[in-house]
């Protein structure tokens, strides 16, 4: 099963890193207070920041598991990246950026605070903290295995290795090091996998012969002929596609609950337009995102759906590792791939595309985990702002270091914990993920309405949470056999799959978090001034007008063009 | 502070010259691009790697330039 890698393809990798340590030690000397380090100084030009935004959302799970995805799914798989994403990204860019940016927030939770109060924040600031490590822990340590299974690497030796680059970087250049870079790694990731595309089409006869051979596929699986290649159109009922969830559960769970949950408030993501140089420029970085975003699936989805019909045609010789059970590991699909079609050379090219998929993601969390520690806990709970700001400003930029070193030291912990007790890593990742649906929802309001109190907001945000967890430890998918997916309490409900369970989750707990601030809003009186929440809220807030701009340069005009190429895309491949 | 395009152009100008020069001389291993379909993928993407990198490194030469002509103009 072990690929042996030649010497140009450990050259090209060394390459890589060079160029991104470089990267880190060229901007260190710009580093010289909190606000550089933490926020990027608030300079990064609009289209820098828009690649770097879609580029710490393509981490390794994602390139790995969305491959995965299209071998099981087929193109089914795209909602993920079409409905499941643009949409949101446009209202994060036309709606909601303007009070992020002009609120003049370092981060998600001190929006919460300024829009409602310290409590909220806290919850928020404290729970993110938490994901974020999980989540960096569990993207190493499936790296780190990855390259143990297939390259026959020490697992220890690229944990640490890929861990120390990353820390390498984003210590001496902070958040500027980090969107620099994923902009150089959003460009690997695309040139690396770019030949698997071109040889894999090539191997099954192109689109056309890659469509024809599916057909036999899908009908032995019970579905119809081309329900592998079509994304909306046997939506109409959960059985008949291979997703197992009807358009209204992709539409609402996927499309609204879920993305807007994950795009419009995961800091990781907001991050990177937190910091554009200003608030046209804010504004375009999840458009300028959009245009990259939805032509992904042809690198990553398109190879997962080729693997399909690879691996039913014994000619091909192309072999998925099974885990003790037997059943397929899917996310090794990308990897297999690479292995299958490229020689010495592009080889090191293809792992260099992972690897810096994996830092991309890794330093996207790093770097997330600094700001909020470093001013939403440490600078409201142990040390506040005092009146010198300069001095400050070095304190704080101390900090951010040293929580640099941190963060990494306690993702390579949460690597090391997964890879003893993976169960508990996916559950505690599947827990904290429940935190986004009804962040947004409180989000959504405190922008929207504003009466919405701080007291409406906390109990919003955390009883979203525990009902998300109720409802996850009640209801359990189709045929689970272990805790781990749900029913830790009873089953009372089966899900046909995974993912609708995943849907429902969320959209219960979108309602539940906007039902509770709704009502206490209600019954609780408003504590901040309507001076207090100008900029904060939309009806409180002049709106944008762009008339001084050309009308191509516009974020409206950007926007339409963006849902014109997502229409354009959903019909072909309809 | 630093424009991105000149890593990324010098970056890629090198891994493309790399990969092309490896390309060229391992075009008559046949066997090495049997997996590849009989394609050279390495001339192929060296070649590509190479045009995106001198292209970066251009549009950022060019602003480079600009810059210095705007500040002399002004002075």
């Amino acid at each position: 099963m072990e690929v042996a890698l030649s010497w140009i393809d450990y050259l090209i990798m060394m390459i890589y890193f060079a160029f991104v340590l470089g990267i880190g030690w060229f901007l260190r000397k710009y580093m010289k207070d909190a606000n550089a380090f933490l926020e990027a100084g608030r300079s990064i030009p609009a289209w820098v920041a828009g690649l770097a935004f879609i580029s710490t959302n393509l981490g390794a799970l994602e390139v790995m598991g969305m491959s995965g995805s299209g071998l099981k799914y087929g193109m089914l798989t795209t909602h993920f990246y079409w409905i499941g994403a643009i949409p949101a990204m446009l209202f994060l860019a036309l709606f909601m950026m303007p009070f992020y940016y002009g609120s003049k927030a370092r981060s998600v939770p001190e929006f919460l605070k300024l829009r409602y109060d310290e409590k909220t924040r806290g919850l928020n600031a404290i729970l993110f903290a938490v994901m974020t490590i999980l989540a960096s822990g569990i993207s190493m340590y499936a790296l780190a295995i990855l390259m143990e299974k297939i390259l026959g690497w020490d697992f220890n030796v690229s944990l640490w290795i890929s861990a120390l680059i990353v820390l390498g970087y984003t210590y001496l250049g902070g958040l500027s090091s980090a969107i620099y870079n994923e902009v150089l790694q959003f460009f690997i990731i695309v040139i690396g996998l770019l030949p698997l595309v071109f040889l894999g089409l090539q191997d099954v006869g192109g689109w056309s012969g890659l469509k024809e051979s599916l057909v036999p596929i899908a009908e032995s699986q019970g579905y119809a002929a081309d329900a592998l290649q079509s994304t909306w159109k046997y939506t109409g009922q959960a059985t008949a596609n291979p997703l197992g969830v009807e358009w209204y559960g992709i539409l609402f769970g996927l499309g609204f609950v879920l993305s807007f949950g994950y795009w419009c408030t995961n800091f990781l993501i907001v991050q990177r337009a937190f910091a554009a140089e200003s608030k046209v420029a804010a504004r375009k970085v999840p458009l300028i995102g959009a245009i990259p975003k939805m032509l992904v699936p042809f690198l990553i989805i398109v190879p997962g759906v080729i693997a399909i019909v690879l691996l039913n045609d014994p000619g091909k010789n192309f072999i998925l590792p099974v885990d003790e059970a037997g059943t397929p590991i899917y996310d090794y699909t990308i990897i297999m791939l690479l292995k299958q079609y490229l020689p010495a050379g592009v080889l090191g090219l293809g792992i260099t595309a992972l690897l810096a998929s994996f830092m991309s993601g890794m330093a996207g969390n790093v770097s997330a985990f600094n700001t909020v520690w470093t001013y939403d806990i440490y600078q409201s709970y142990f040390r506040g702002a005092t009146d010198n700001r300069e001095a400050d400003e070095k304190h704080y930029l101390t900090v951010g270091r040293i929580t640099t070193i941190c963060a990494v030291l306690l993702s390579i912990a949460a690597a090391y914990i997964a890879s003893k007790f993976g169960n508990i890593m996916d559950f505690l990742q599947t827990i904290f993920a429940m935190i986004n649906a009804p962040l947004f929802a409180v989000i959504f309001l405190g922008m929207f309405w504003k009466r919405t109190t701080g007291h409406g907001a906390f109990w919003g945000l955390l009883m979203g949470f525990v009902i998300a967890l109720l409802h996850h430890g009640l209801t359990s998918p189709e045929g689970s056999t272990t805790l781990v997916k749900g029913g830790w309490i009873a089953t009372i409900h089966t899900y046909p799959v995974e993912m609708a369970q995943n849907f429902w989750t969320a959209i219960i707990a979108f309602s539940a978090s906007t039902l509770i601030t709704v009502g206490l809003t209600l019954l609780t009186k408003k504590k901040k001034t309507d001076d207090q929440l100008r900029g904060l809220v939309y009806s409180l807030t002049p709106h944008e007008v762009d008339t001084d701009m050309p009308w191509h340069k516009r974020p409206m005009s950007m926007a339409l063009l963006v849902i014109a190429i997502l229409l354009v895309l959903s019909i072909i491949f309809w | 502070m630093v424009d991105i395009r000149i890593p990324i152009g010098l970056m890629f100008s090198i891994v493309g010259l790399l990969v092309t020069v490896f390309g060229i001389f391992t075009a008559s291993d046949s066997a090495m691009y049997e997996k590849s379909l009989g394609f050279n993928v390495n001339l192929v993407m060296g070649l590509i790697m190479l045009v995106f990198g001198a292209v970066m490194l251009f549009f950022a030469f060019r602003k480079s330039k600009q810059r210095k002509e705007d500040i002399e103009n002004s002075i």
